[in-house]
C-alpha cells in the first residue's frame, strides 16, 4: 500500500516490524495495526492517561506520539508488565487493594506506577499523587490507587 | 486513626470478606475485552455527522458526494431509521398523539428528524473501510439549516416569550395538559400537612434560590458499539452498556424488529455512572450493517461524549425551610426546575422525592418542573436528581444551624427521618440508618479534630437515595469438581462479579473461589435490568441466593435418591448434605457433585426475581477545606464519608463506591461545568477544560461503613453506589461558604465564583 512507512521497534523486549500511515499515532499502531488492545483510549488528546506507555523508559501518552516515532526505540506496554512467572508487584497490589472498579484506566495507571517505582522506590503519598496526576480515574477517587502504590513499594522491597 | 471503619451488626463466612475479584487479573494485565477492543473480520468504521447549531430546522440533506467518496460503503440519515419511517408513513389516527410524540423523541435522538435540538445532535452516519475515510466523507454531506434562537437556560425556557423546542409539547400537570405548547414538559406536586401554616408557626424561616451547572458522568471509556446484521436476519450487537436488555429493547423499537432476532453481548464496561443506561448508537450501526452486510463499529470521540451523550441536568431551585427556636423543623417547601435537555425526561422527580427525605418535617411541599432546553438530552448520573436537590436543601439547613447557633449534627439528629417517618410524597420509611450515620459522624475522630487555619472551615451534609429492586436472573450449574458456574445478565461495573459470587458461596456453603461467574448475552439469561440505581448487589444478589436455594433443593433430592430415602430426611447445611436419621451418611458439596452425572445428570439452579424489599440508604459526609482568598482556589484538606449500606458484601468495593462517589461530588461542587456560549455551544468539551479531580487535588477519602441490616434482603444488603455523590455538593459548598463568610448559592464554587463573591 503506497504511503505506508516501515517501522522497526522493540515492544516489551521483542523486535517488532510494522507498517503504518505517517499520521497514525502510536496508540493506533498498537491497537489497530498490532492488535495490542491492552493500551486504552479515553480521550485521544493526551488528557486522560489511559493510553500511557513507556518510550525508552519515559512515560508518554501514546495518543500524542506518532507510530513512526517508535522507530529504533523501546516501547513498554501493559502487556509487557507481567512476566511468565507471574504478575508484577504493582499489578498484585492493585488487585489486593481493590484499586480498580471498571478497570479502563488501570493499564495506564499500572504502567505509570511502574515507571515511578523504577526510579523512586520510596516515593511518598504526595509524590505519588503528583506523578499520577496525568492519569484520570473516575471510579475510585484515587484513594485505593495511592494505597496500592504504597503497598507495591513494600512488596518490591521484600 | 483508622481510615476505613466497618460498624457491623452481623458477621458471615463469605459475605463481608474482601476476596480478589474474579475479573481482576484480566483487568490489571490489559486482557479484559472492552467494547472498542473487539476486532471482527471485515469491520467497517462509522462516524456521525453532528449539528453545528444548538437549534435549527433541517431544510435539506444531500449525501450524494459522501456516498461516492472512495471507501464509503453506506450513508444514512434519520429517514433510514424504521421507527422514523413508520411515523412518517402512518395514516392519520393510526398512531395516537402521545405515542407519536414519545416515538419521535426516541428516534430523533439517534438521528435528527426535521430539527436539530442541540449542538452535536446526530444528523447522518457514514460507514467506510476506515475511520479516516468515514470522517472525510462527513465533510461532503451537505445540510441546509435554518437557524432558530437557542434556549440554553432553564429559567429562559420557562419564560413566556421563549422559543419552543417542540411545537406540539404541552405541559402535563396533575393529570391535565396545557392548552398552549410549552418548554415545560411536566409539573409535579406532592404535599403533606400545610406548609404555609407551618411557616407562620415557625420562629425562623429561610428562603433561598440555587443554581447548578450541567455536568458529565465523565466515564473514561467513550461510548462504543459494533453491530452485525447477518444474512439470516439475526442482528448481533456488542457494546459498552450498563444494561444489555435495555439496548435490546431500544434497538428493537427503533428498528421495528423483534427482540428474538437481536442478541446483545455486553463487553467489559469502562465506567458509566448512569450515563450508559441510555444507548446512542446501537440502532444506527445496525442499520449501517444491514445496508452493507458487514460488521460496523462506532466509537465516540471525547468531544462527542461531552456534546452528544447524556449529561446530568443543570438546575434552578428554590427552598424555604421554617423551624422553631429549638431547631425543630416545622415546614419545608422545595421547588425544582431541571433541564431535561432536548427531549423531556430529566430526573427532577427523583430529585424532588429525595429533597426532604432526610428530615422528619410535619409540613412539606415538593414541586418539580421538567423543562426542555437546547442541550443534549440528560441521562442518569448516580442518584439522579438527588445531588442538586441536596445542595439546595442542605445549604438552607446549614444556614439555619448558623442562625440558631446549633451544631449541624445535633440539628440533624433532632430532625432526622427514622422508621415510621412519612415522606412528603407518601411512603413511610421502614428500618433506616440515618441516625446511626449521624452518630457515627459525631463520634468520628475527624469531627472531634479542631480546624487550625483562619481560611479553613468544615462542611457537613446528609444525602439520600431510595435504592432499587427490579428484574434480575441467575443460573447456577454444578460442575463435577464441586465448583459452580454462575451466569448472570448484570454488567460488572465495579466489582459485582465478586459481590454476587460471595452471596452465592455464602448461600451454598462453598468457597468463594469455587464460584465462577460469567456475564452473558441476552440470549443466554433471563431479562435483567441495568446495573444502576444501587440495585445490582441487592437484586442480582437475591437472584443468586434463590438460584443457590434451587441448587440446594436439587442436591437434597439427589442425595435422597442415592440413599433411597425421602428428601425430607436430607439436611443441607454449610455445604454438607446429610441423612438426618443416619449420621454415617453424608456428602460434602464436592463429593455429591462428583456423583451427579451418574445419578441423573447435572444440577442447574435458576432464579428470576423482581424483589420489592429494597432498603433506603443515607449518607453523612464531613469535609474540611481551606480557601485561598487571593486565587479563589479551594483545597480539600480532609474528607470522611459515612453511609448505611445495610450489609457490605465486599467492604473494599463498598468503600470504593463511597470514595469514588464522594470525589465525583467534590468535582461537581468545585470545578466541573459545561460552559455554553450564547449560541448554546459547549466551549470546554475536553478533559483539559472540563476539569475532573486528579489524584493531586485530593486527600485520602476516609470511610465509615454503617450496617443497619435491610430486612428485605437475606444478608441485609441495601445498595451503595448512589448515595455517596449526594452529600458532597452541599458539604463542600457549605464549607466554602463558612470559610469565606459568603453563602454560595451556585455550583460549581469555582475559583472564579469565589473571587467574585469576595470582591
Amino acid at each position: 500500500m503506497p504511503g505506508l512507512v516501515h517501522v522497526e521497534t522493540t515492544i516489551n523486549g521483542n523486535q517488532v516490524n510494522f507498517l503504518c500511515e505517517p499520521r497514525q499515532s502510536l496508540l493506533e499502531c498498537l491497537r489497530d495495526v498490532l492488535g495490542m488492545t491492552g493500551t486504552k483510549e479515553g480521550c485521544n488528546d493526551g488528557n486522560c492517561g489511559a493510553c500511557t506507555v513507556l518510550l525508552d523508559g519515559r512515560i508518554v501518552t501514546s495518543c500524542l506520539v506518532l507510530g513512526v516515532e517508535a522507530q529504533g526505540k523501546e516501547v513498554t506496554t501493559i502487556e509487557g508488565v507481567a512476566s511468565p512467572e507471574g504478575l508484577h508487584p504493582v499489578q498484585q497490589a492493585f488487585l489486593e487493594n481493590a484499586s480498580l472498579q471498571c478497570g479502563i484506566c488501570t493499564p495506564g495507571f499500572i504502567v505509570a506506577t511502574k515507571a515511578l517505582l523504577d526510579r523512586e522506590p520510596d516515593a511518598d503519598e504526595g509524590r505519588i499523587r503528583h506523578w499520577l496526576a496525568g492519569n484520570l480515574c473516575r471510579c475510585t477517587g484515587y484513594d485505593k490507587i495511592v494505597r496500592a502504590v504504597l503497598d507495591a513499594e513494600e512488596k518490591m522491597k521484600s | 486513626m483508622v481510615a476505613n471503619q466497618v460498624l457491623s451488626e452481623v458477621e458471615y463466612r463469605v459475605v463481608g470478606k474482601r476476596p480478589v475479584r474474579p475479573d481482576g487479573v484480566d483487568k490489571v494485565t490489559g486482557r479484559a475485552q472492552y467494547g472498542s477492543d473487539l476486532r471482527l473480520t471485515g469491520t467497517l468504521q462509522a462516524k456521525i455527522l453532528r449539528s453545528p447549531h444548538a437549534h435549527a430546522k433541517i431544510k435539506s440533506i444531500d449525501t450524494s458526494l459522501a456516498e461516492a467518496y472512495p471507501g464509503v460503503r453506506a450513508v444514512i440519515t434519520g429517514k433510514d431509521l424504521p421507527l422514523s419511517a413508520k411515523l412518517a408513513n402512518a395514516a392519520p389516527g393510526e398512531i395516537s398523539d402521545s405515542d407519536r410524540q414519545r416515538m419521535g423523541f426516541q428516534a430523533n435522538n439517534f438521528l435528527a428528524g426535521d430539527k436539530v435540538l442541540y449542538k452535536g445532535h446526530a444528523v447522518a452516519a457514514v460507514a467506510a473501510v476506515d475511520s479516516n475515510s468515514a470522517e472525510a466523507a462527513l465533510a461532503l454531506i451537505k445540510v441546509e439549516y435554518e437557524e432558530l434562537p437557542p434556549v440554553i437556560n432553564v429559567k429562559d425556557a420557562m419564560g413566556e416569550g421563549s422559543a419552543l423546542l417542540h411545537e406540539n409539547l404541552h405541559t402535563s400537570s396533575l393529570g391535565e395538559t396545557s392548552e398552549k405548547p410549552s418548554n415545560v414538559a411536566s409539573y409535579m406536586l406532592f404535599e403533606k400537612g400545610d406548609v404555609e401554616q407551618g411557616f407562620s408557626q415557625s420562629d425562623i424561616v429561610i428562603e433561598r434560590e440555587y443554581e447548578t451547572a450541567s455536568v458529565h458522568q465523565g466515564y473514561i471509556e467513550p461510548h462504543t458499539a459494533t453491530a452485525h446484521w447477518n444474512a439470516d436476519g439475526q442482528l448481533n450487537i456488542w457494546c459498552s452498556t450498563q444494561g444489555s436488555f435495555v439496548v435490546r429493547a431500544t434497538t428493537s423499537e427503533v428498528l421495528q424488529y423483534p427482540i428474538s432476532k437481536i442478541k446483545v453481548t455486553p463487553m467489559e464496561i469502562g465506567g458509566g455512572f448512569g450515563g450508559k443506561v441510555t444507548c446512542y448508537q446501537e440502532p444506527v450501526v445496525a442499520v449501517l450493517s444491514k445496508k452493507t452486510g458487514q460488521p460496523v463499529k462506532l466509537v465516540m470521540s471525547r468531544t462527542e461524549v461531552f456534546e452528544a451523550s447524556g449529561p446530568a441536568p443543570g438546575s434552578w431551585m428554590r427552598v424555604k425551610l421554617g423551624a422553631n427556636k429549638d431547631g425543630k423543623l416545622i415546614s419545608g417547601k422545595v421547588t425544582l426546575a431541571f433541564e431535561a435537555g432536548a427531549f423531556p425526561g430529566s430526573p427532577v422527580l427523583p430529585g424532588s422525592t429525595c429533597s426532604l427525605a432526610c428530615y422528619d418535617v410535619p409540613n412539606g411541599l415538593n414541586e418539580a418542573y421538567d423543562v426542555v432546553v437546547n442541550k443534549p438530552k440528560t441521562a442518569a448520573y448516580r442518584a439522579p436528581g438527588s445531588p442538586q436537590a441536596a445542595f439546595a436543601v442542605e445549604s438552607v439547613v446549614d444556614e439555619l444551624c448558623q442562625e440558631l447557633n446549633m451544631d449541624p449534627i445535633e440539628f440533624r439528629l433532632l430532625n432526622a427521618s427514622k422508621e415510621g417517618t412519612r415522606k412528603v410524597e407518601g411512603p413511610v420509611f421502614g428500618k433506616i440508618g440515618l441516625i446511626e450515620c449521624l452518630e457515627a459522624a459525631r463520634n468520628h475522630e475527624h469531627y472531634k479534630t479542631p480546624l487550625t487555619g483562619e481560611n479553613q472551615a468544615r462542611g457537613i451534609a446528609a444525602g439520600f437515595w431510595m435504592n432499587r429492586g427490579f428484574h434480575s436472573s441467575c443460573n447456577i450449574t454444578v460442575n463435577q469438581d464441586g465448583t459452580v458456574n454462575l451466569t448472570m445478565g448484570s454488567v460488572d461495573i465495579g466489582g459485582t462479579r465478586a459481590s454476587i459470587s460471595q452471596q452465592a458461596a455464602e448461600a451454598l456453603g462453598i468457597e468463594y473461589t469455587d464460584v465462577k461467574p460469567t456475564i452473558v448475552d441476552t440470549d443466554s439469561i433471563g431479562y435483567t435490568m441495568v446495573t444502576g440505581g444501587s440495585r445490582t448487589s441487592f437484586a442480582t444478589g437475591w437472584a443468586a441466593i434463590l438460584a443457590s436455594e434451587d441448587v440446594k433443593q436439587q442436591m437434597r433430592e439427589r442425595a435422597a435418591k442415592i440413599w433411597e430415602t425421602s428428601v425430607d430426611d436430607i439436611e443441607y447445611k454449610d455445604g454438607v448434605i446429610s441423612h438426618q436419621s443416619d449420621p454415617e451418611l453424608q456428602f460434602t458439596f464436592g463429593e455429591l457433585a462428583r456423583q451427579l452425572n451418574g445419578t441423573g445428570g447435572t444440577v442447574t439452579g435458576q432464579a428470576n426475581v423482581d424483589p420489592s424489599g429494597e432498603g433506603n440508604s443515607f449518607g453523612v459526609h464531613l469535609v474540611d477545606v481551606e480557601v485561598d482568598r487571593d486565587t479563589g482556589k479551594t483545597k480539600v484538606l480532609r474528607y470522611t464519608a459515612i453511609q448505611d449500606v445495610g450489609k457490605a458484601v465486599h467492604p473494599s468495593y463498598v468503600e470504593g463506591q463511597m470514595q469514588g462517589g464522594a470525589v465525583q461530588g467534590i468535582g461537581w461542587a468545585l470545578n466541573e461545568e459545561y460552559f455554553f456560549n450564547d449560541n448554546g455551544h459547549m466551549m470546554n468539551s475536553s478533559f483539559l477544560d472540563y476539569r475532573m479531580p486528579t489524584a493531586l487535588d485530593l486527600p485520602m477519602i476516609d470511610t465509615v461503613i454503617v450496617e443497619v441490616a435491610n430486612p428485605g434482603h437475606p444478608y441485609g444488603v441495601r445498595g451503595v453506589g448512589e448515595v455517596p455523590i449526594v452529600p458532597p455538593l452541599p458539604a463542600v459548598a457549605s464549607a466554602v461558604s463558612r470559610a469565606i463568610g459568603v453563602r454560595m448559592q451556585k455550583l460549581p464554587v469555582s475559583p472564579g465564583s469565589i473571587l467574585e463573591a469576595l470582591w
